[in-house]
Order: C-alpha cells, then sequence, then structure tokens
C-alpha cells in the first residue's frame, strides 16, 4: 500500500476487520488506499482531477456536507478547546485565499496588501501571515478566527484550504506520525499509534495527542454521515447471492432455451449468516461458491463474495479442495459476470427479455443511465468512478420505485419455438398477457417469502438489484465495449472497415464488405462491434443504393449478425426492415433470398413482426412462394435457375415461419393467400423447403380459419406422409401440426383415413428427440379423442408403449403421454391394459407433480382408471385416492374440478367408501367449503362428488353438519346445465338425510329447480325429476313447485321414454296430488 | 441499306454465328447493324471499319453507365483483340459476347484481362493500388491520402491472395471468385449493370417482326 501517508488510522482499522469491510463498499476502500487523507476527508475527495495538489473539489451535495461538518468543527474548535488551539502547526497551512486584508479585524496588523497577526509563534513568527492573496496560517485558534472573518465565504476558504493541502493531517501534526504510518501500516492500529505517540519522547505533547484524538473523533462522524449515504447501494449480500442463483436455478436445464446448463453451490451447509464459505474465508467477505456449467463453455467455477462475483481457481481435483485464488476481474453480480463468460446466457437470457423490451424501448432509453461501478473496475482513475457516484445513488433511488419486472418478463417466452410447448406450459408459464399478471403476482410473494424475517432495507435492495441489472442487460454490452481499454482487435480492424463503406466507392464498399465476411460474424464481439462503430447505419444504408452487389454485401453481413437480439432490435431502430421488404420486390432472386433470410432472422420479435405486416412485407413473402412451382414439365432436369427459384420460396417460407409467431400475421398470411401457396409447396420433393412450410402451418394452425382451410387444402395428408421423413426436425413440426389440427374430430379422421396413426405410433420407440416425442405424444393424444383412433392405436400396441414412457421423461412429454392414456381410458378393455402392464404405479406417482396442465391429465386418467374395480383397489392400496383428494387444495381451478372428477369413480368403486372417505381429515369440510368456488366446472365436479359422498349416511350427515344444504341451495339460480344437472343429483341424494328436504325449501333451492325442467338438457331433466321427487315428500315443497307450475311440466315428462325420468316425474306428482288430496279432505271434513 | 451491304451482312452473320457461343443469328444480325448505327453516329470520317477509342469510351459510357475512365480502357484494349486501335465489327460481336452473356469462367478471364494491366498474368500490389486510388473519399484531416488505399490494397491481397505471394494470379483470382461471386469485379466495374444490360438487349434484339 504504497500511497498510504499521513493519518491513516481508521482506513487502516477498517481494513483490518472484514466485518466493517463487508458494510462497506469496495469503492471507499479504494478511496481510502488512494486518498493521503484521513477517512471523512476522503469521502469529501470527490476530486476532479486525481493526482496531488492540483486538484480541485468537485461541488457534490455530499462534499458540500462534509465541507460544512469540517467548517463547524473548526469554527468550535478555538472556543471548545482553547488549549489545543494554541497548538502550533509543524508546517503552516498554506492556500490561495479571496479574503482581503481589510476584511480582517481586531488582532491582526494590516499593512496595504499584507495582514500579520499579532499572535506569533515561539520562534517569532506570525501564526497568520496573509500577503496578496497567499495565505499561511499555524493554528487551529487562527483558522478559526479566519472562518469567522470569513462569514459567507467560510465553505469557500475551506475548500481552498483542503484543496491546497491534500495532506493537513500530515503538516498539522508533522512527517513524524506519518512516518510511523507508514513504518507499521501493517498491523497498526488507532490505539497502538496513539500509545506510540504516548510513549514517544517527540510526543510527550498531551497537546497533539488531544488534537489527534479530536480529529479522530471528527473523522468518525464524517465517516458515520458518508458511511449512511453510502449503504444506500447496492451490495451483495448472501440474500441476494441466494435469490439470483435460486431464479437461475429455475432458469437452467437441458435445452436450448434455458440460460444455463446448471447452476450449483459447492457446499450444501448454509450457515446460520446465510453464508456458505467456510469461517475463515466469510473472514474475507467471501459468501458461497458456484459451479455453472453454461451451454457453449465449460464449468465456470465462481466466488461470491460482498464486493463482487469472480472466477476462483476452481476445484482441485486431487484435495476435492476449492482453490479460493481470483482468476478474473471482480464482476457486480452474478449475471454480469455470467454475460461475460457465456455468449449462450446473455443470449438467452436477453432473448427471454425480448417481450418486455421491446414495448418499453422507449421508457427505457430516457431512464438508463450509465451506471459504471467503480467497484468493477478499481484501477480506473478515481475520477471517472467518482464523479458518476452521486447521480447513480440518487438514480438508485428512483429505481427502487421501479417493480421488479425482469425476471416476470423472462418467464414470458417470446420465442416459442414450437407451440405444441406453448400449450404444455399454459399452466406452468404464462402465455398470455393476462396470465403474466398472475404470474408476477407468484413471482413477488416468491420473492417475500424467501425474504421473510430480514430487514426491509435488504427489500429495498434486492429490488432495486434486479431491476438494475434488468437495465444493465440492455445497456451491459455497451459497457464492455467502451468500458474496457483493451478492446478485442477485431474492433479496431471492423471500425476501419466501417469507414471505408462510410467514404468509399461501390468498388471499396464491396472489398469492405467481403472482407467484414471473413470475420466470425456468429460472435458476439464482431457483431456488436459493427454496431458499435455505427456500421449498422452504413450497411441499411447500403440498402438503399442502386447497386446490387453492394445490397447483397451487406444483407450477407446483416444475415448473419442478425442472430444477435440487441441487433435485431437497432435494425429495426434504424427503419432497417421497410427497406428489407421492399427488396423482396428487386428482379434479382439473390438479393429476394437473402432479405428474406434477414428478415426471418430479425422477424423474432413482436415489434419487428408488426413492422413487416405494417409495410407489406407479408404479402410480398407469400408471393415468394409461387417461384418453387415448376413452370416448365416435371421431367425437366433442375436447372441452375430452378434451384434459385426453389432457394427463393424457401427463404420466403422461412420468413413467414418468423413471422407466422404474431397474431395478427396469421390472419395476414392467409389472407394474402399463403394457404393453397404452403399446401402446394407441402409436395415439394426439397426437404429443406418442407421444414420452414411445415413450421409455419404448425404455427398458424392455433388459429380456427387454419384448421379449416388446412382440411380444405387436403394439407393433412401431406402432413402424414411427412412423417415418415428422414428429418427429425421435420416430423417434429408434422406431428406439431397434427397436434394443433387434431382438436378438430374430422381432422383426426383424416389423419387415420391417410394411414398417419401407425407412423406415429411407431415414432414413439424413438425416445431420444424430447422435443419430437413431445410432439408425437401430443399428436397421439389429440387423436386419441377418437374411439375408432383408439382402436387402431390397440392395435399398434401404442397403449403400452405409452405406458412405458410414464416415468423418466420430461414434463412436456408426460402431458401428452399422459393426456393421451386419459383419452384410451375412455373405454373399459383399455383400462385393463393399462393395469396388466403396470400403468397404475406411475399415473398415480405423478398425481404429486406441480404440472398443472399434467395434473389435469393425470387426474383424468386415474379417474377413468378407477372405474374399473380392480384397477380401484390399486389406487386405493396406493393412496391415490388421498392423493386426488389433496389436490381439491390445487389453487388452480382446472386441476381442482380434474380431481374431483376423478373422485367420483374412486368413491363409487372403492370398497369401503364410506370409512375410506371419513379418513381423510377434513376431507369432508374441504369439499363443502369448495362450492363457494366461482368456477362452474369446479362447482359441477364438487357437486358430482358430494352426490358420490352422500351414498354414505355417516358422511352426509357429516356434510349436512358442515352447511351442504345452503351452500348447494345458493348455487340453484344457475343456467348451466352441467352445473344443473349435477346440482339437482347432488340435492336428491342430500334429501336423504333429516330434515334437509325442508331446509332445501327453506333455504329457497325448489323454486329455481322447478325452471331446470325447461332446460332442453335431458339429463338434467331426470336429475331434477329425481330432486324434485325427492323434496316433494315435504308438504311445504308441494305447495311451492304447485305453484311454480311444476306439475305441467312433470306431466310432460311421464311420457318421456327415460324410464328413470318417468318413474321421478311421476313419483313427485303422486307427492303433489296426495298434498291436494289431503288437503282437500281435511276442509271438508 | 443496299442489298449488297445487306447481302454482305447476312453472310458476316452466318459466319461469325458458327463461332459465337451466346448469341444466335438473328441477334448477331441486330448487333452488326446496331455496330454500323453506331458507327455513323460517332465516326465523322466515313471509310473507318472501327470504333476507335474516344468512341468506345463514350458508347460505355452512354449505354452502360461505366464512369472510370482508366477501366474503359482496359475494357477497350480487351474489346481490341487485335491491338489496332479499332474496335471492329468481329471484335465487337465477340467482345459484347461476354460483355453480356459470358459464363463466370468467361467473365472471370474478361475481367482478370481488364485489371491486368500490365498483362503479365498477375494483378500486382502496384496495379491494385492504380486501379483503387480513386476509390476512396480523401478524407482532409488524413496526412497521408494514400494510406487508405494502401490498406485497402492490403486487405484485398489478405482476403484474395491465396499463394501469399504478394500479388494476384489468375488462380487466387478464380479461387476467390468462386469463393465470393461480389469480388468478381473487385477492382471495379467493368461488366454492364443488369439493369443497363437488360435495357441494352431490349433495345437492340428487337422481335424482327417488329421491325
Amino acid at each position: 500500500m504504497p500511497r498510504i501517508r499521513g493519518w491513516l488510522c481508521l482506513s487502516l482499522i477498517l481494513q483490518e476487520d472484514p466485518g466493517i469491510r463487508a458494510v462497506m463498499p469496495s469503492q471507499v476502500q479504494v478511496d481510502l488506499l488512494a486518498d493521503p487523507m484521513g477517512v471523512a476527508l476522503t469521502r469529501a475527495a470527490q476530486w476532479t482531477t486525481a493526482g496531488f495538489g492540483a486538484g480541485t473539489l468537485e461541488l457534490t451535495p455530499l462534499n458540500e456536507s462534509l465541507l460544512k461538518d469540517i467548517v463547524k468543527f473548526v469554527e468550535s474548535f478555538g472556543t471548545k478547546y482553547p488549549q489545543e488551539a494554541e497548538f502550533v502547526f509543524k508546517e503552516s497551512l498554506q492556500w490561495p485565499t479571496t479574503l482581503e486584508p481589510s476584511e480582517f479585524e481586531a488582532g491582526y496588523v494590516v499593512s496595504g496588501t499584507t495582514v500579520k497577526s499579532e499572535e506569533n509563534s515561539k520562534d517569532g513568527e506570525p501564526l497568520l501571515f496573509l500577503s496578496g492573496s497567499d495565505i499561511r496560517v499555524s493554528s487551529f485558534g487562527q483558522l478559526s478566527r479566519l472562518l469567522h472573518f470569513a462569514k459567507d465565504k467560510k465553505l469557500k476558504e475551506a475548500q481552498a484550504c483542503l484543496e491546497a493541502n491534500r495532506d493537513p493531517i500530515m503538516k498539522i501534526l508533522g512527517a513524524a506520525a506519518q512516518g510511523i504510518v507508514e513504518k507499521e501500516e501493517d498491523d497498526l492500529t488507532a490505539i497502538r499509534f496513539l500509545d506510540k505517540m504516548k510513549k514517544d519522547e517527540n510526543y510527550e505533547n498531551n497537546l497533539k495527542t488531544k488534537i489527534s484524538l479530536l480529529l479522530q473523533q471528527l473523522d468518525m462522524n464524517l465517516l458515520d454521515s458518508s458511511l449512511k449515504n453510502i449503504s444506500l447501494e447496492t451490495r451483495l449480500s448472501p440474500a441476494s447471492i441466494k435469490n439470483d442463483v435460486d431464479l437461475l436455478k429455475r432458469f437452467s436445464g437441458e435445452g436450448e432455451q434455458t440460460v444455463l446448463e446448471s447452476i450449483n453451490y459447492t457446499s450444501d451447509f448454509e450457515f446460520a449468516n446465510g453464508c456458505r464459505a467456510p469461517p475463515w474465508r466469510q473472514m474475507q467477505g467471501e459468501i458461497c461458491y458456484l459451479t455453472v456449467k453454461p451451454h457453449d463453455c465449460d464449468f465456470i467455477y465462481l466466488t461470491c463474495s460482498t464486493a463482487g462475483v469472480f472466477v476462483n481457481g476452481g476445484i482441485e481435483s486431487d484435495t476435492e479442495e476449492i482453490n479460493y485464488e481470483r482468476c478474473s476481474e471482480i464482476y457486480k453480480d452474478l449475471v454480469s459476470i455470467l454475460r461475460e463468460k457465456s455468449a449462450k446466457f446473455s443470449e438467452n437470457i436477453s432473448k427471454q427479455q425480448h417481450s418486455f423490451f421491446g414495448t418499453k424501448k422507449k421508457e427505457k432509453k430516457k431512464k438508463r443511465p450509465p451506471v459504471i461501478e467503480a467497484e468493477e473496475i478499481p484501477n480506473l482513475p478515481q475520477t471517472s468512478a467518482v464523479s458518476q457516484k452521486s447521480p447513480s445513488v440518487k438514480r438508485r433511488m428512483v429505481r427502487k420505485l421501479e417493480p421488479s419486472l425482469k425476471w416476470t418478463s423472462s418467464v414470458t417466452p417470446q420465442e416459442k419455438q414450437d407451440s405444441i410447448k406453448e400449450s404444455q406450459e399454459e399452466k406452468s408459464l404464462p402465455t398470455t398477457t393476462d396470465k403474466t399478471k398472475s404470474i408476477i403476482s407468484t413471482t413477488s410473494t416468491g420473492r417475500s417469502h424467501s425474504l421473510t424475517g430480514k430487514s426491509s432495507i435488504k427489500v429495498e435492495d434486492l429490488i432495486s438489484e434486479s431491476s438494475s441489472e434488468s437495465e444493465e442487460e440492455d445497456e451491459q454490452p455497451d459497457r464492455h465495449q467502451e468500458g474496457q481499454t483493451d478492446l478485442p482487435s477485431e474492433y479496431w480492424q471492423i471500425q476501419k472497415l466501417v469507414k471505408y463503406l462510410k467514404g468509399g466507392n461501390q468498388t471499396a464498399t464491396v472489398i469492405a464488405l467481403c472482407s467484414m465476411r471473413d470475420f466470425n460474424l456468429s460472435q458476439e464481439t464482431c457483431q456488436l462491434a459493427i454496431r458499435d462503430v455505427g456500421g449498422l447505419e452504413v450497411l441499411i444504408n447500403l440498402l438503399e443504393t442502386d447497386d446490387v452487389k453492394c445490397k447483397i454485401g451487406s444483407l450477407k453481413i446483416l444475415k448473419e449478425i442478425s442472430h444477435n437480439p440487441q441487433i435485431r432490435r437497432t435494425i429495426v431502430d434504424l427503419g432497417g426492415l421497410p427497406i428489407m421488404v421492399d427488396i423482396l420486390d428487386s428482379p434479382d432472386k439473390n438479393l429476394k433470398c437473402l432479405a428474406a433470410e434477414t428478415i426471418a432472422n430479425v422477424a423474432k420479435f413482436k415489434r419487428a413482426r408488426r413492422t413487416v405486416r405494417q409495410h407489406g412485407g407479408i404479402k410480398k413473402l407469400v408471393e415468394l412462394l409461387d417461384y418453387a412451382q415448376s413452370k416448365t414439365d416435371p421431367v425437366h432436369h433442375h436447372s441452375m435457375y430452378e434451384i434459385k427459384d426453389v432457394e427463393v420460396a424457401r427463404c420466403g417460407a422461412l420468413a413467414l415461419w418468423s413471422c407466422s409467431k404474431s397474431h395478427a400475421n396469421k390472419e395476414a398470411i392467409r389472407k394474402a393467400g399463403g394457404i393453397p401457396r404452403l399446401a402446394r409447396l407441402l409436395k415439394s420433393p426439397h426437404q429443406n423447403m418442407l421444414i420452414p412450410v411445415v413450421g409455419t402451418l404448425q404455427e398458424c394452425a392455433s388459429e380456427e380459419h387454419y384448421r379449416a382451410s388446412i382440411k380444405a387444402e387436403r394439407i393433412i395428408e401431406s402432413l402424414v406422409k411427412n412423417l415418415s421423413s428422414e428429418n427429425e426436425v421435420l416430423q417434429e413440426h408434422c406431428a406439431m401440426a397434427i397436434y394443433q389440427c387434431a382438436e378438430d374430430e374430422e381432422t383426426r379422421d383424416l389423419v387415420r383415413q391417410h394411414g398417419g396413426l401407425k407412423p406415429l405410433a411407431s415414432l414413439l420407440n424413438n425416445t431420444d428427440n424430447k422435443k419430437r416425442l413431445a410432439a408425437v405424444t401430443g399428436a397421439i393424444w389429440k387423436c386419441a379423442i377418437s374411439k375408432e383412433n383408439v382402436t387402431k392405436f390397440r392395435e399398434f400396441r401404442t397403449i403400452e408403449t405409452l405406458v412405458g414412457l410414464l416415468t423418466d421423461q420430461p414434463e412436456e412429454v408426460l402431458v401428452n403421454v399422459v393426456g393421451a392414456l386419459g383419452e384410451c381410458c375412455q373405454e373399459p378393455e383399455n383400462r385393463a391394459i393399462i393395469r396388466r402392464c403396470g400403468g397404475i404405479q406411475p399415473l398415480v406417482n405423478l398425481l404429486v407433480g406441480t404440472n398443472q396442465a399434467l395434473l389435469v391429465n393425470v387426474t383424468k386418467a386415474v379417474g377413468a382408471c378407477a372405474a374399473e374395480p380392480e384397477s380401484m383397489t390399486i389406487i386405493d392400496r396406493l393412496d391415490g385416492v388421498r392423493l386426488l383428494w389433496s389436490l381439491l387444495k390445487n389453487p388452480h381451478p382446472d386441476v381442482k374440478a380434474s380431481a374431483a372428477w376423478a373422485l367420483c369413480p374412486c368413491i363409487e368403486n372403492a370398497k369401503d367408501a364410506g370409512e375410506m372417505v371419513r379418513s381423510f381429515v377434513g376431507g369432508l369440510e374441504l369439499v363443502v367449503n369448495l362450492l363457494k368456488s366461482e368456477n362452474k366446472e369446479v362447482l359441477a365436479s364438487v357437486c358430482a362428488a358430494i352426490t358420490n359422498i352422500a351414498k354414505d349416511q355417516e358422511n352426509l350427515a357429516v356434510i349436512t353438519d358442515h352447511g351442504v344444504v345452503p351452500l348447494l341451495s345458493k348455487l340453484a339460480n344457475t343456467n348451466n346445465d352441467k352445473l344443473r344437472r349435477h346440482l339437482a343429483e347432488a340435492i336428491s341424494r342430500c334429501c336423504m338425510w333429516g330434515r334437509n328436504r325442508i331446509a332445501f325449501g327453506e333455504h329457497k333451492a325448489v323454486a329455481p329447480l322447478v325452471r331446470y325442467l325447461k332446460s332442453k338438457d335431458t339429463d338434467v331433466h331426470r336429475a331434477t325429476a329425481q330432486a324434485l321427487y325427492q323434496l316433494s315428500e315435504d308438504a311445504n315443497n308441494c305447495i311451492t313447485m304447485h305453484e311454480n307450475g311444476a306439475v305441467k311440466l312433470l306431466l310432460d315428462m311421464v311420457g318421456s321414454p327415460d324410464e328413470v325420468l318417468q318413474e321421478a316425474a311421476a313419483g313427485c306428482i303422486a307427492n303433489i296430488r296426495r298434498l291436494a288430496l289431503a288437503t282437500e279432505k281435511a276442509r271438508y271434513s | 441499306m443496299f442489298p449488297a451491304n445487306r447481302r454482305r451482312m447476312q453472310k458476316l452473320a452466318e459466319s461469325l454465328s458458327k463461332t459465337s457461343k451466346h448469341f444466335n443469328k438473328h441477334e448477331i444480325e441486330c448487333l452488326i447493324k446496331h455496330f454500323h448505327t453506331l458507327l455513323e453516329e460517332t465516326i465523322e470520317k466515313q471509310g473507318t471499319t472501327g470504333i476507335d477509342r474516344n468512341a468506345f469510351r463514350n458508347i460505355l459510357h452512354t449505354i452502360f453507365g461505366m464512369t472510370d475512365d482508366m477501366i474503359m480502357d482496359r475494357v477497350f484494349r480487351a474489346f481490341d483483340r487485335d491491338n489496332d486501335g479499332f474496335v471492329n465489327v468481329t471484335e465487337w460481336v465477340a467482345g459484347l459476347c461476354v460483355f453480356l452473356r459470358g459464363s463466370l469462367e468467361e467473365k472471370m478471364k474478361y475481367c482478370f484481362d481488364v485489371y491486368d494491366l500490365n498483362a503479365d498474368g498477375f494483378i500486382s500490389r502496384e496495379e491494385m493500388f492504380h486501379m483503387l486510388k480513386n476509390s476512396l473519399l480523401k478524407q482532409p484531416s488524413e496526412e497521408d491520402p494514400d494510406e487508405g488505399i494502401k490498406d485497402l490494397v492490403d486487405i484485398t491481397l489478405k482476403k484474395m491472395d491465396h499463394d501469399h505471394d504478394g500479388k494476384l494470379s489468375f488462380a487466387d483470382y478464380e479461387m476467390s471468385v468462386r469463393e465470393e461471386a461480389l469480388l468478381l469485379e473487385a477492382f471495379g466495374p467493368c461488366l454492364p449493370e443488369s439493369k443497363r444490360h437488360l435495357e441494352f438487349e431490349a433495345q437492340v434484339f428487337k422481335d424482327p417482326h417488329d421491325l
């Protein structure tokens, strides 16, 4: 620490004590080390230039308050410590003053431009001497008087004094004091320093000790107040690291879309303070160690410390111990270092941000400040680091008010490659805007959960941290291009080439363009270098020239670099898309291809897709599809031109594929006549053409119109044909398209008629390609909705295969597999198959999952199996009913409803069902309370469950006690036929206990029930008639029924072919009639 | 046209169409006719049988939109195979054959000849410099205005000089062009722009029935 001089006790204490260091931002530490003054003065030292003597203090609010404190201290020094005030400085403080001789009052000898104090030192020198604008002062007494004279110029004087004397303490106490510090800097503490002074002969002077103590006290106070300011800044804490790691973990795993392959702590043990580092490393401020596996490089071993995150020496292979040595720069947080280390990470994480940043761009631009963190660049000159400080502090405060949207936006996958995933993720990931809201609330509750017990300041910190991160991700690459002094050599070469692009004629331009293509344009450094030197503007500008060669060269580059999400955004911002759309009209086929391909790359986010549409791009792209029609007879060999034409059409399809991810574009493609063209291309022999075509169709098949057209254009046939293709990606997209379309019954039949079920079934045998497996199982699921298809599947022994897929598959596959089994189970024969090949156990095991879509399907399948008593025994043995029952507590209504439906056959078929149901503690109360739900499906399912529960007298008694009657009565005024039917059944069951019949009447359930008889649904009629029959056992109910015209309606029902209905209606009428007779009899007797 | 001339022309067209790869007889007749029209338009003194350098440059400029004098000179040299300072009708048809319809190989050969200023079989660093010297906007701030050009030559050599001998052989050039078609006219435009090309053909090869 060569730069330490002067009075540094405090700073040394701070360095010695890791505890204090932990709370101090390293920036302060840097300042401490760099500045020769005391700590407090250091905080004042927001100098505009580094170096000694020449520096000037910046006028920042922080500086000003510190100066004020110092002035106050010095001013009161004379009166508070008269003795010490007389102490003569070892060396006088000298600075240029603005004070005029005339401003000095009594006690000074004024002569012309010079002023001398009457007070003299022992040597006879005046303690204050002013000559011209130069002033020398050598005691605190004089200093305090001077400030007194200076009046409103106090601050200025103090500032001038500090600027001129960057080392005031040394001047006051003398070089000797400093010498000690330098010698003993390793283990010096303030106490020892003072001890030394006391012992030392030279410092026998008590005064001096006192002064130094006083100064120290001042220093302390100042430091405290500065720390208060600084502590508002973000620091890494165990909680924030933990939070980051947890969030990253959620987005890690296999697959293209995740940010990392894995991220793990090296140690599972967590200390009470949240650290995972061993105690002796915690002394260094280290929190924990991480092992990170990004997609694109080897394992990275990271150390998270309070100062930031850095790469450590990794785990020693022989000792299995961590090499704690720092091997990289310190980054300010986990995300920044991972961004730097892994291009894939930064790509995926920003990809996931797109949707958010795309729309918020404009606001963002205004807000984003160039946050340069001094922590990150400790060797940068102080000025640039420090001068940014106070504005950034302020901005942080502002930012704290913003909600953190980073992770919420990241869970909205903008770039959904496959809509099969989309529909599967609906329960776990929000795909629509209204769902985004719900996830925002869940994430925020999740966040506050993890913070329970932590101070509110930390909450603020975390929020500000993540929001600053999200801003930073926008900003970050700029920083690493400009913030670093050692830019890669490519940067300069690219800059030069861009200069030639700007200043060259077409010959030079073409040469520069060709040369630029020799760089690795898939590398982020090069992509961003092109952007940062203004290359994108030039490249886009070249597209507007007349020169075909320049356009081709430029597009070739744009096509490559537009794989980068940031570049895409910039291209759109610079208005590149409309120009490319215009180029689609060019007679040059090369140009058409390149423009379409570039559009395909750029149109990966919403705003870009909209721009393409608004500039008529969709129509032009659809027209490109016409190129592949061979105008000559098919015998004609593939000439050069024809190959080019196919390529044009392929590029057009590629661009349409990208564009088709927006709803409005799907419509535009259809209107532009895209479907027949795509259908025609689907028959093309060119495999690389088929993928984008099927991709587009599959994307568009989410629209009703398309599904109709797909049927009309006989596209299913081609899709089925291509299922047998060699290309796995093509198979995947075909299966996915079938999955989308097979919601429609006719389409399902078409798939079967074209022989599509067999290839689907056989594709199940290859389980390595999970994406394809997910698509294929999805297609099977949807196809299995038709009975004929299920029969076929049974022939192909697909059910057995599906059961085999119930374990060790990713969720997106499981959802489809279970869905397919659920459909198959609708037939008794298949239930037996599933039981025989051991499918029940894995199904029941899946009941404990969390994936909503999966749970809906699993409950459905288990419920279907439970219809068979033998399977039911197995389910009961595996405790499946309890699991189903606990799913009634699931927050998602679909899961609740599905679980309740599944419970019905379980209760119906279980042996000793009543006892089983009673064994679930609180289960009956839970069911009854679900009647308060808002969701019709949940209500209907719960009514059905209650019907089954109520078959047991004892249980019926219990639910009656839980108030089932008023709750059911309250539901009576519904128009939903499904709910009506199950409600009526439940009511008729519940009438069997005590005075429930009367209670229903009291709760006004009877009149609405009568109205059910006007419904068109015969199931409703039957259930209602039965309920009315039960209710009619009570006289008052009979009166109500009669008043509401039930008799006439029931009379019609008596003529129904449905015997149950007949009987119930007749019974009911009989009861009413009997009452009437009894009344009459009573009247006349 | 006099019948004698007409007969002569048909005979010429007959013979030329035997050697011409890319033109049919009708097209050659058109080209011959067009050549005579040009000759009449541009030559003051009658009797010469060819287009001289100035007139040829004029044609390249007005019809094909070329601007670089040096390249136009070189194109003239490429057309004027017998080096007599005039492009006669045979040379005109043969030249246009490559110029308009040449295959990639023919065009590469032609362009290389245009760029090989001293016809030694190599495009040297100096020749490149010469051809590129006007290709950059002069920046007044730069100390050495030729610095950029030199750098551009270096870049070009780095890109195209596959055998690293500091100059481009035809093999180097051919390899580069096959890699990147844009480098065909690496040192200046010496082929017609596609738009002008189409216009020219449309104008000259009018359907015989329209005449």
